[in-house]
């Protein structure tokens, strides 16, 4: 499996790319209370998205959960970004995986929803179950914290004890938590995980104890 | 409200009998500059009275209300008072009572600021007093009440207070539009500005009437007498002046037989980390246990009401303060200012001076104290500037987008309005006298719906038009959330310090926050905090223990050396004034016989180790230093062009593969570290200074550098604050979750991939070229030293980069340094399949 700079990761034996959490339409969310965030975050993830198809050609694209904001922001699509998402499906098999914002996704996305997938012996799904393994998931949004020479650097990043994954979150206004933070609490055996902290040209691998918490 | 004065007054007095008996009463007389006021506002003018601090300006001030009131009070709101901090109106008010009551005058005096009570300020509107003491965001919100006109219908006065200080921040511009609301509601009423001494009184004059339309009027300018010539000394001690640091410990023991010697100290110094540290120093020497309190921002407000109480009960015989003190009314009777550190600028050395002794006649006694070798030259040159009575105060702000935007919407919640008409109304206020018409509709097409070109938020409309063309807010509940968010101060997102039993210690659990509360600290530099790690913070060393919801959790440590903040250095860099007088001094050593014999001795040393630069040539300097790599100039530019710079390099340093790390930045110098070996590369002609320090940086690198930098994103989040396009975090309201806030650094990269001309961006992008990153001064620099860069190898720090060396550089760099560091932490067991499942 490789992940990417952008947290999405290519899975060449089922040429499949996943992504979590992406989103959409997080921008336009609270406009109807007069909050106007520019309206730009599902282009934005959108075009991040089409650089990674282009990269790894994938046969596959799953999004893991939360693609969308909330149960309205599929209306609130602009046209063009609504094209650019049905597009999608034209050119691969599409699997939108229900999350917790998106519990139900209408048809005119295109593509297959689904609320869990399985990749061989690897269930992928929205929201990690407890004692799960050989499972990928989203939800937790995860990032890790590092001190080195002084300077603290605060990344996105994959988290893995090696039986079970959990993805960055994708979207581009979609914030982060912190994996030594009680959410992560009991989904790692033993404390003992990997973090593979989103660089700017490259992916760090980083080990729980080197991580900071709050 | 000192008016004792030997003044010999010879105009016939427009005074009143009862208020000539008043001044009569009190050995007092009226000094010309009150009776000029006084006279220029009962013809209807307005007037703008600029006298030195002591100069009984608040009284000249208020007599035309007085008098008025004399006769007409309890006809509703007389005067309007204007001041630009909260604790000034309380105890302007609490100073008002004693010549009313003095004089047997029936006027209500009431306040009115963020902390008065709801039901009072309900009352205040249907009731309203003689005198209203209040701010500039506090008039802000009374004119977005729709029924305003018969409240303010009788108003005469307008006193506006600190002028020099409101013109120069947001605040002031939120006044501008405020004051032009004002001229249209109360038409009838006069401006009466006070103002320090300042560099230009006429653009002053101007800032305080309408402008637009009306062909550029000016208030009647008024001058007090000048005071007596201070007596300013800087400290000569026979301890050693460090080379470096801002602490001034070295002095600690001058400074305590100064305090000694004296009935009350005021210790000013630049930050609340120097506040500290002089704070605990001082009472390290306290043999004779003087009361020394310390009053800066961070502090706990019920704290500083203490030491100010303290402070005019004559209880208190110094106290380290922080510009909290600078403005304002006098808590004490002061007779003695120390300046610890860098005096920063001429005005703000004169202000600060003019702190003791408010009376005219006696000479106010100051004494500054360098905390290192390059203070030394820039209080020496500030010392000969204040006795030349140079100024070099800032000039007014000039049209602010993001205050506009506020006001607009300000403008919605008092009713419908017409564009037309408001945007008439708005070019009358000074700052806003050369908005275009386009930019008008800008700002309101940003309120409305945010102003976004390539998608519309039309259905959702802040602002929609009716019937009648006038443009009306779309849902109350929008006005709600405008009073929620008014005003121009954007703190740092700042967390509780809160202490924790010793019991808890390391073992911290979610819930527990029994601990006292003692104050509040920058997020940033929580941030950069590990637990166990040791601060000096509210005059105790304390150890960080953890966060928990919006607090800091700490406990006392017994640390004898703390980790100490540092908070950016000084607030304010140094004047272009004054450095050019600091870089001359250094450049001629004729003038080094003004300075003690250690500084003579430490730029000698630099003479013999590297260099001393000519006045038209700028040093650079580069060494090793433990594993990392420096360079070090000398510009003499002020810290902000200095930290523009120290980006820009380190771009360009970047691309040539020298990977630096970070910089920084203070007043004289800029440090730049990193991984490569610079000396070697200006050595093999890689790395060539002439085109490093090229004025082409000022193109596509600065362009290329403010998509990413911290220092625009924090621009920016205020930009938006103000604007209205996020919300506030108040205290105890903040947003539970990842999911509902966005952060501005995210709103800020997708706007600018995707609208970069958007109207916000333009307003960050102003306030950061003016403020922040002193392009203007930045590109003086370059152009000055093209051809003229003197550059030194070394094998070690040089004496001269010892202070920059010390500061700590707090803007991250984005890039391959990054990358190179999350390398390093990488495990060493790194599989380079990256294999995770």
């Amino acid at each position: 499996m490789i992940p990417d700079l952008t947290g999405a990761l290519f899975v060449p034996d089922y040429s499949a790319v996943l992504v979590a959490d992406l989103h959409f339409e997080k921008g336009s969310s609270r406009a109807h209370r007069g909050v106007h965030l520019p309206p730009y975050d599902t282009r934005s993830s959108l075009a991040a998205l089409k650089t990674v198809l282009a990269t790894y050609k994938p046969d596959r694209l799953i999004s893991l959960g939360d693609s969308f904001h909330d149960q309205r922001a599929p209306d609130r699509l602009a046209a063009d970004d609504l094209a650019a998402i049905r597009r999608l499906s034209d050119e691969m098999d599409v699997t939108w995986i229900t999350g917790n914002h998106d519990p139900a996704l209408p048809q005119t996305l295109g593509g297959a929803v689904m609320d869990e997938v399985a990749l061989g012996a690897v269930t992928l799904r929205h929201i990690p179950q407890p004692c799960a393994q050989d499972e990928i998931a989203g939800h937790l949004h995860p990032t890790g914290i590092v001190i080195q020479r002084g300077r603290r650097l605060r990344r996105k990043c994959f988290a893995s004890d090696g039986t079970r994954l959990i993805m960055p979150a994708f979207g581009a206004y979609t914030g982060g938590l912190n994996v030594k933070s009680a959410a992560f609490g009991g989904l790692f055996a033993a404390a003992k995980f990997s973090v593979w902290m989103l660089g700017r040209k490259a992916i760090h691998k980083v080990g729980s104890r080197s991580l900071l918490g709050e | 409200m000192n008016t004792e004065s030997r003044d010999t007054f010879n105009a016939a007095a427009p005074l009143p009998l009862r208020f000539s008996e008043w001044f009569a009463g009190r050995g007092w007389q009226a000094r010309p500059h009150q009776l000029e006021m006084l006279r220029t506002a009962q013809a209807g003018r307005s007037a703008l009275l600029i006298a030195p601090t002591g100069g009984g300006k608040t009284l000249a001030g208020f007599l035309p209300s007085l008098i008025d009131l004399a006769e007409t009070a309890g006809n509703g709101l007389n005067t309007l008072y204007i001041s630009p901090l909260k604790a000034l109106a309380v105890d302007i008010a609490r100073n008002l009572d004693a010549p009313i009551s003095e004089l047997g005058l029936d006027i209500n005096v009431e306040t009115r600021t963020g902390d008065t009570p709801a039901g009072r300020r309900r009352r205040q509107l249907s009731n309203p007093p003689d005198i209203l003491i209040t701010t500039p965001e506090q008039i802000a919100l009374m004119i977005a009440y729709g029924d305003m006109d018969r409240f303010f219908a009788g108003l005469k006065y307008i006193i506006i207070d600190e002028l020099h200080a409101l013109v120069a921040n947001k605040r002031g511009v939120l006044l501008s539009l405020g004051l032009a609301r004002l001229a249209r509601l109360a038409p009838g009423a006069c401006r009466l500005g006070l103002s320090a001494t300042v560099a230009a009184p006429e653009t002053l004059s101007e800032w305080l009437m309408p402008q637009a339309g009306q062909g550029g009027q000016k208030a009647e300018l008024i001058f007090g007498a000048a005071g007596a010539e201070p007596d300013i000394s800087i400290l000569k001690s026979d301890e050693r002046i460090p080379w470096s640091g801002h602490s001034a410990r070295y002095a600690m023991s001058d400074i305590y037989k100064a305090i000694s010697a004296s009935k009350l100290t005021l210790v000013f110094v630049n930050t609340r980390s120097q506040a500290e540290i002089v704070f605990q120093e001082l009472w390290a020497d306290n043999e004779e246990n003087l009361p020394i309190a310390l009053h800066h921002g961070s502090l706990d407000v019920s704290q500083r009401r203490k030491v100010e109480a303290a402070m005019a009960g004559g209880k208190l015989r110094a106290v380290v303060c922080t510009s909290t003190l600078d403005l304002g009314i006098d808590w004490g009777d002061v007779d003695l200012v120390v300046n610890v550190g860098a005096p920063k600028g001429s005005s703000r050395i004169l202000q600060r001076i003019g702190r003791a002794n408010h009376r005219l006649d006696d000479p106010s006694r100051a004494l500054m104290v360098p905390a290192n070798r390059f203070e030394v030259l820039e209080c020496e040159a500030a010392r000969s500037a204040a006795k030349a009575g140079d100024q070099d105060s800032e000039p007014p702000l000039e049209l602010k987008r993001d205050v506009l935007a506020q006001h607009i919407l300000g403008t919605a919640c008092a009713g419908p309005f017409a564009p037309d008409d408001l945007y008439r109304e708005v070019t009358a206020a000074w700052p806003y006298r050369h908005l275009s018409r386009t930019s008008f509709d800008a700002a309101i097409d940003f309120v409305s719906t945010g102003g976004y070109a390539l998608r519309s938020y039309d259905q959702y409309a802040k602002l929609k038009p009716d019937s009648g063309g006038l443009l009306r807010l779309a849902h109350p509940r929008m006005a709600q959330a405008y009073r929620m968010n008014v005003g121009t101060i954007v703190e740092a997102e700042m967390l509780k310090v809160r202490m924790i039993s010793d019991r808890r210690r390391g073992g911290r659990r979610a819930g527990a926050r029994s601990g006292k509360v003692l104050g509040e600290i920058e997020e940033w530099f929580i941030d950069q905090l590990v637990q166990g790690d040791t601060f000096i913070f509210a005059g105790q060393v304390l150890r960080f223990e953890g966060l928990e919801e919006h607090s800091a959790l700490v406990s006392r440590a017994p640390a004898s050396e703390p980790r100490i903040p540092s908070y950016q250095g000084g607030k304010f860099p140094l004047s272009t004034y004054l450095a050019s007088r600091v870089r001359a001094m250094l450049a001629d050593p004729k003038s080094w016989h003004l300075l003690p014999d250690q500084v003579r001795d430490w730029l000698s040393i630099q003479r013999w180790k590297s260099v001393l630069p000519e006045a038209d040539q700028m040093l650079i300097e580069t060494f090793p230093r433990a594993n990392k790599h420096y360079l070090v100039c000398y510009p003499f530019a002020g810290r902000l062009a200095h930290q523009t710079l120290g980006m820009l390099l380190t771009r360009r340093l970047e691309r040539i593969g020298a990977r630096p790390l970070g910089f920084v930045a203070n007043d004289y110098a800029l440090s730049v570290w990193g991984l490569g070996d610079l000396s070697a590369g200006i050595r093999t002609g890689r790395l060539d200074l002439a085109a490093l320090y090229d004025e082409d940086m000022l193109g596509d690198d600065l362009d290329a550098w403010l998509i990413e930098s911290s220092l625009m994103k924090r621009t920016f989040r205020a930009c938006a604050i103000i604007a209205g396009l996020i919300e506030r975090r108040w205290p105890g309201k903040e947003k539970s979750g990842r999911q509902m806030t966005v952060s501005s650094d995210l709103i800020y990269d997708v706007l600018r991939s995707h609208e970069p001309e958007h109207y916000l961006l333009k307003a960050a992008w102003d306030d950061a070229a003016a403020g922040l990153i002193d392009v203007h001064r930045l590109a003086e620099l370059l152009e000055r030293i093209k051809g003229r860069i003197v550059h030194k190898a070394l094998d070690e720090v040089s004496p001269l980069a010892v202070p920059v060396m010390l500061e700590i550089g707090r803007e991250p760099i984005y890039g391959d340094a990054d990358d190179a560091l999350l390398a390093e932490a990488a495990d060493q067991l790194i599989d380079e399949a990256m294999r995770m499942l």
